[in-house]
């Protein structure tokens, strides 16, 4: 069935996950030079997340092998937006990743869904841009996201809004925000951050609730709707994030899984990026 | 007859309510509105009534009619009429009869007051009332064109008659189709039987009207019905009470397609014969689970089928497979194998691109909606097609201030900005607090947000003034409809005493859920029609309130279009429009024929002048500028009377300083132009001229430098240099009559160049006209010449009106395009002078002034003035001149212009000077990028030089009223004078700039000084001009108390629309 149900917000059957590469030590982009990914460490939390998915929250798990070609693969999220039938094949805004989309575009089209690619040359839309509420889109035009990928994805997903936001200080417009519930954005508290915030309320017909974080980074954070246990956080361990992690706390309603995220934020993973999450409906 | 008129007019204003209530069990103001009309034709004038049935001859029944509308008319002078003095107004009446001669349109207004102003034939009839000023209520029809009119000016009579008559009305043939209502409103009994009866004499019209579900329905409509007749029948035809969130669009030939506004008369808003309609959703209602009848969701999906199907309606592959199984299961019930065979599908056009992928998709959907009821399908169709992000959201081309293409979306919340499909910007309608459009340029005041201080104003440029116009009404009735459902909002009762002219006319969407909550009926059986039906008939017909296909055409579009977009507020009754419109297109007339017989006279002369600037510069006199406030409460009765208090204020003291003049030949042939007043609009753009005599030896010069400066050709301008530089020129009565030439063949160019652009500025007028009413009957002059807040009533006192396009002002804007109308339309709380003061507007006419100190020396006199009166064009100005005589030697003017545009537009006129100021960019302080500015477009207040430009032409309309005392220093004016000296001070304040030109002139032993002050008042609606003007006045008095005021000159401009849907 076609989405436009928002009590399914963050329903979610499949994942689809890639493995770190060596490569990504290295030679994965970031935008803080200097910084060293420890990899088995990186390893040690990819591993965790992906248990999680798989083995606590009960998702069918694709997990894609690296390719040592390819040192940002295990990002997944930002070559490809799927919203519920529809997988968009983007066009990463950084040359060198636009061949991930291969094997995540093959993985799609296992499931069956309905993959529309970005073919257009002018077109940049990194997934990591991308901010689906369950009502609208928010699109962060950043260094690695355009206008011209922005209305592709509206084209793809005619269903929804799809309001642009400016991104300048940040790579992604999902460094700082996510959703962490059905009707509740988590936000830093970065001037830039409260900044798109007020953006999205503005172009919004609808009224969010917002959960402050202190650290942007623990904004990023995973909200699944399991059918066996309601709401589910995945969010930034309390080791990565002492204070954010206090406030996540305060959600009564929420399963919280803490993951520590910290290698593979120096190459500005966040927990997002790690995965594309699919609702695939078994009826029909 | 009169005396009952005005009462029932009265009981019209106040009393409908309860009248309505009572008479129906279900209150709904047009229901009530219908009602009224019909009783009080019936009851009040049978006479009349009679006679337009009278099938041979409607032009005679006119004429009978005219006795007892006469009567009526009498009590109606509320308007200028009582301030004029006696003399004048028997100019006006004369020019009144001048314009029935001509053949023009009837004008009916109730209320009258505003109305009444503007059109010249209610100036004349009250003159002839002469005293009487009390009635509020005027009411007038023109004899000859249209006899719709009878049906408004009956109204006011009624209502104390309501009831009785309602049996009278079920008789009468004639109504029946207000009869319907009636009957609709009470349970449909009474209006059937009054269906079936037709008046076999009335003059009908067959309407054709497209419904939803493809099938066309045709019906005779009296040929001066208006749109609610229609709506009547048609809503009776579908068995509809769930009526307010549809409406019937009429398509232009430009297909655009205008809401048929149920207030006016049908034939207004239609340009081409037959008459065809297209029935459709307005207002989308954003829970179509809240609509009480399955009927009314069966219409509502059967309009989203099409715009789905169209694309109007942009929906996912998925989505449009689940829609089209609703749409299946809802027509075809459940899915039987035996009887559905694969191709039971293909008749149906789901999407735009369907494909066999798409149907098979849907068909196994269908195979899922097994026990479905039709209505249950329909009401799953909806809570899908509900959010659709484009849902009921009715866009709009644009431009941003960059010139980027850009969408605006009216939509239940507020104003969405898309850029090729993306949501760049969103305003709900809590933040706007203004909305206007000025040419084709439609602006957003915006609340300031969190860490601003400033209210910013935002601008679009849409592709026509009428696009401008048609995207405001659209919001302005979206901003009525849901808004104000809210609880928070104060009554709708409140809200149309802003007087705007234009207003949703029908229920909000509060009220109507209200309403339907008490629809107790059983569920109406209607039967289905097959969407292979709609698709069929899909692409030929039009779909009403979506824009894409309009839009498109938008631009081509010309100019025809009578739709009525906004409808006027039901309270109002806005009956009067097209009365007030066909007044207005009279006098124009007039104004034309006076001109071309002047030329007749004086060829030359006048060729010289139309040669020169005159036309290309002067011409539009209509400003127009109207204000809807959507969320300003503020503006009570209180405001209102305190307003109009110091118009009167205003008027004293003018009329103090002056003697009564006696009318001259040539001010007689003034009057015709006084069809003025009606096209003040809220605003005011009043340009009165007073002529003394000097300003008549002037006219010698005028016509010479006119054709030097071809754009100066102001009349104003030439007044004031006349008077200025009297001294040099030998002042002949003779000379008087070139110079009326000059303004009129002024006028007439610009009637000639664009006669479209004149009814246009008819239309606006008679938009303006109506929110006067609303207020007040009393204000009725007042209403005439201005907005609430602006206006400035000095029309009473003015012995001569003119109109007058400022020529430098108008001309280049309004001769380039027809566009000057402004509506604005406050949202919620008064907009601060904020934005005025950022606006740069007074620049300009600093520039002006020193430029006039020079020209002064140079003794051309004529120029200078002008270049002031012209400098303020874009913005509504009003200019006073007030000049006094002391014994004939002292002249003092003062010439006030205020603009009253709020909207950054400053075209500085100022004719030496480009200033195209053109443009302020007023980003929005807030984070939603939109670049938006404010789009001044150089408006060409700029004579010549304009038309080198390319710049966006806009006209202007101002009017000038001069007040012109009676007393004429005639011989000394006529002889030349010595210009002994001429001096100009400049000082500004925030809001106002005043400029004091000095001159003394000797003559014969005698001394003779003139002063001239102008006073230039710019700002926002809010300003009021007419406080500031009093006083502008009153300083002046004080300043020179040994000097008397001989005239005053108003000038007010506004941008005037092109057209006014009022009209159509």
């Amino acid at each position: 069935m076609a989405g436009l149900a928002l009590s399914g917000f963050g329903r979610c059957t499949h994942a689809i996950v890639r493995a770190i590469p060596d490569s990504l030590c290295q030679e994965a982009l970031r935008t803080e030079k200097g910084s060293v990914v420890d990899i088995s460490l990186a390893r040690k939390h990819h591993e965790q997340y992906v248990g999680v998915l798989k083995n606590k929250l009960g998702l069918s798990v694709i997990e894609l092998p690296a390719d040592e070609c390819l040192p940002d693969a295990p990002f997944v999220e930002d070559v490809a937006i799927v919203c519920e039938e529809t997988a968009l094949i983007t066009r990463p805004g950084a040359p060198s990743r636009r061949k991930e989309a291969e094997a995540v575009k093959k993985a799609l089209q296992d499931l069956q869904l309905n993959v529309v690619e970005m073919t257009d040359e002018n077109a940049t839309l990194d997934g990591g841009d991308v901010l689906f509420t369950g009502r609208e889109f928010f699109v962060g035009l950043s260094k690695r996201t355009n206008q011209r990928g922005a209305e592709i994805l509206a084209d793809t997903f005619k269903d929804y809004a799809v309001s642009t936001v400016p991104v300048c200080e940040t790579l992604h417009l999902k460094s700082f925000c996510s959703m962490a519930g059905p009707n509740l954005i988590a936000i830093g508290s970065s001037e830039a951050a409260q900044k798109a915030l007020k953006t999205m309320q503005q172009m919004s017909d609808h009224r969010y609730d917002k959960l402050t974080l202190p650290d942007d980074a623990a904004a990023n954070c995973i909200y699944l709707n399991i059918p066996s246990k309601g709401h589910v956080l995945l969010h930034r361990a309390p080791e990565d994030f002492p204070e954010s992690a206090k406030v996540f706390e305060k959600l009564k309603e929420h399963m919280l899984i803490p993951l520590p995220n910290t290698e593979l934020a120096k190459v500005d993973g966040c927990l997002t990026c790690c995965s594309l999450l699919i609702n695939k409906k078994t009826s029909l | 007859m009169t005396t009952e008129t005005t009462s029932g007019i009265e009981l019209n204003n106040s009393g409908q309510p309860g009248d309505q209530e009572e008479h129906t069990g279900i209150s709904s103001k047009e229901s009530k509105k219908v009602e009224e009309n019909i009783d009080q034709e019936i009851v009040n004038n049978p006479g009349e009534t009679e006679q337009v049935i009278d099938p041979p001859s409607p032009s005679t029944s006119a004429g009978q009619q005219s006795p007892g509308k006469r009567q009526k008319e009498i009590p109606e002078s509320k308007g200028i009429s009582r301030f004029l003095p006696p003399w004048l107004k028997k100019q006006k009446s004369q020019s009144q009869v001048d314009t029935n001669e001509n053949g023009d349109k009837n004008i009916l207004r109730e209320k009258g007051s505003a109305e009444e102003g503007s059109s010249p034939s209610q100036i004349k009839e009250e003159v002839d009332i002469g005293g009487e000023k009390d009635q509020p209520v005027a009411i007038k029809a023109d004899d000859k064109e249209e006899k719709r009119s009878i049906s408004t000016e009956i109204q006011p009579t009624k209502e104390d008659n309501n009831i009785d008559d309602k049996q009278k009305i079920a008789d009468e043939k004639e109504e029946k189709q207000e009869g319907e209502k009636d009957t609709r409103d009470a349970q449909h009994t009474e209006g059937k039987k009054i269906l079936h009866k037709t008046p076999k004499k009335m003059k009908t019209v067959m309407c054709k009207v497209k419904l939803l579900d493809g099938t066309e329905y045709s019906c005779d409509i009296e040929k001066r019905a208006k749109g609610q007749a229609l709506y009547a029948n048609v809503y009776e035809h579908l068995n509809l009470l769930e009526t307010d969130y549809f409406g019937l669009t009429c398509q232009d030939s430009a297909y655009q397609k205008n809401w048929l506004d149920p207030t006016k008369e049908i034939k207004r808003q239609v340009r081409r014969t037959p008459w065809l309609f297209v029935f459709s959703v307005k207002f989308y209602p954003p829970d179509p689970s809240q609509l009480s009848e399955d009927l009314t969701r069966y219409l509502l999906c059967l309009q989203l089928r099409q715009d789905v199907s169209s694309g109007r309606l942009p929906c996912s592959f998925a989505t449009h497979t689940i829609l089209g199984s609703y749409t299946l299961q809802a027509e075809l019930g459940d899915y039987e194998t035996s009887e559905h065979s694969d191709d039971y599908i293909s008749g149906f056009q789901f999407a735009p691109n369907q494909t066999k992928e798409m149907e098979d998709k849907i068909v196994e959907l269908h195979k899922t909606h097994r026990g479905l009821t039709p209505a249950q399908a329909e009401l799953q169709f909806l809570e899908n097609a509900k959010k659709l992000s484009m849902y009921g959201v009715d866009l709009h081309y644009a431009k941003d201030s960059e010139g980027v293409d850009i969408m605006l979306g009216v939509c239940s919340n507020g104003l969405l900005i898309y850029k090729d499909r993306l949501r760049i910007n969103r305003f709900a309608w809590p933040k706007i607090l203004k909305i206007s459009y000025k040419r084709s340029n439609f602006y957003i005041k915006v609340r300031p947000g969190e860490m601003e201080q400033f209210e910013s104003t935002i601008g679009f440029k849409l592709p026509t003034h009428r696009a401008a116009k048609r995207l405001w009404k659209v919001c302005v009735e979206h901003h009525t409809f849901f808004r104000l459902s809210s609880p928070a909002q104060p009554p709708k009762a409140k809200f149309l005493t802003l007087g705007s002219k234009f207003r949703y006319s029908g229920r909000t969407q509060a009220q109507t859920r209200e309403a339907s909550i008490k629809i107790d009926r059983p569920a109406p059986y209607f039967e289905r029609t097959s969407s292979k039906r709609v698709s069929r008939s899909l692409d030929g017909a039009p779909i009403g309130g979506t824009t894409d296909q309009s839009l498109l055409k938008d631009y081509s579009y010309t100019k025809a279009d009578n739709a009525v977009d906004g409808i006027v507020k039901a309270q109002e009754k806005a009956i009067q429009e097209g009365a007030e419109v066909s007044p207005a297109k009279s006098a124009q007339f007039l104004l034309q024929k006076d001109t071309k017989s002047l030329m007749k006279e004086e060829e030359d002369e006048e060729q010289e002048k139309q040669s020169n600037s005159l036309r290309i510069e002067g011409e539009n006199i209509y400003v127009r500028h109207s204000n809807l406030m959507l969320e300003d409460l503020d503006k009570t009765q209180d405001e209102i009377l305190k307003h109009q208090a110091s118009i009167s204020e205003l008027k004293r003291t003018f009329m103090e300083s002056t003697p009564e003049p006696r009318p001259n030949e040539w001010e007689k042939r003034c009057i015709t132009p006084v069809p003025m007043p009606s096209q003040g609009s809220l605003e005011e753009e009043i340009t009165s001229i007073l002529f003394s005599k000097e300003s008549f030896t002037c006219m010698n010069f005028t016509c010479a430098p006119s054709t030097q400066r071809p754009a100066e050709g102001s009349f104003m301008k030439d007044r004031v240099t006349a008077d200025t530089f009297s001294n040099t020129h030998s002042a002949q009565p003779e000379n008087f009559i070139p110079r009326a030439r000059g303004m009129r063949t002024g006028l007439s160019d610009a009637h000639e160049n664009s006669d479209e652009m004149v009814e246009e500025t008819k239309q606006s007028d008679s938009d303006t006209s109506e929110p006067s009413i609303a207020e007040d009957i009393k204000v009725g002059v007042n209403g005439e010449a201005d907005s609430f807040n602006d206006a400035v009533e000095q029309s009473t006192e003015v012995e001569d009106i003119e109109k007058k396009d400022k020529e430098s002002l108008s001309s280049s804007d309004g001769n380039s395009d027809s566009e000057n109308e402004e509506a604005e339309y406050q949202t919620e709380s008064r907009c601060s002078e904020d934005v005025l003061k950022e606006e740069p507007q007074e620049t300009p006419e600093v520039v002006v002034q020193t430029e006039e100190d020079n020209q002064v020396t140079k003794a051309d006199g004529s120029s200078v003035t002008v270049a002031h009166l012209e400098v303020i064009t874009d913005n509504v100005t009003k200019e006073v001149t007030i000049t006094t005589f002391e014994s004939c030697e002292n002249n003092i003017t003062v010439n006030e212009e205020v603009p009253q545009d709020e909207q950054p537009k400053i075209n500085g006129d100022v004719s030496h000077i480009d200033v195209d100021t053109s443009s302020e960019i007023i980003c929005c302080s807030e984070p939603p990028v939109v670049k938006t500015e404010m789009v001044t477009i150089s408006d060409a207040t700029q004579r010549t030089e304009i038309s080198t430009k390319e710049v966006p032409i806009v006209q202007t309309e101002t009017k000038t009223i001069t007040y012109e005392s009676a007393q004429l220093d005639d011989s000394g004016d006529l002889e030349p004078g010595v210009l002994l000296s001429a001096q100009t001070i400049t000082s500004d304040s925030v809001l106002t700039t005043t400029t004091t030109h000095i001159t003394k002139t000797g003559k014969g032993g005698i001394s003779e000084t003139r002063i001239e002050k102008r006073i230039v008042i710019s700002g926002d609606s809010d300003i009021d001009h007419d406080e500031a003007l009093a006083q502008a006045i009153k300083e002046a008095k004080e300043q020179h108390p040994d000097m008397s005021i001989t005239r005053v000159v108003v000038h007010k401009e506004t941008e005037l629309m092109e057209e006014e849907e009022e009209e159509d």
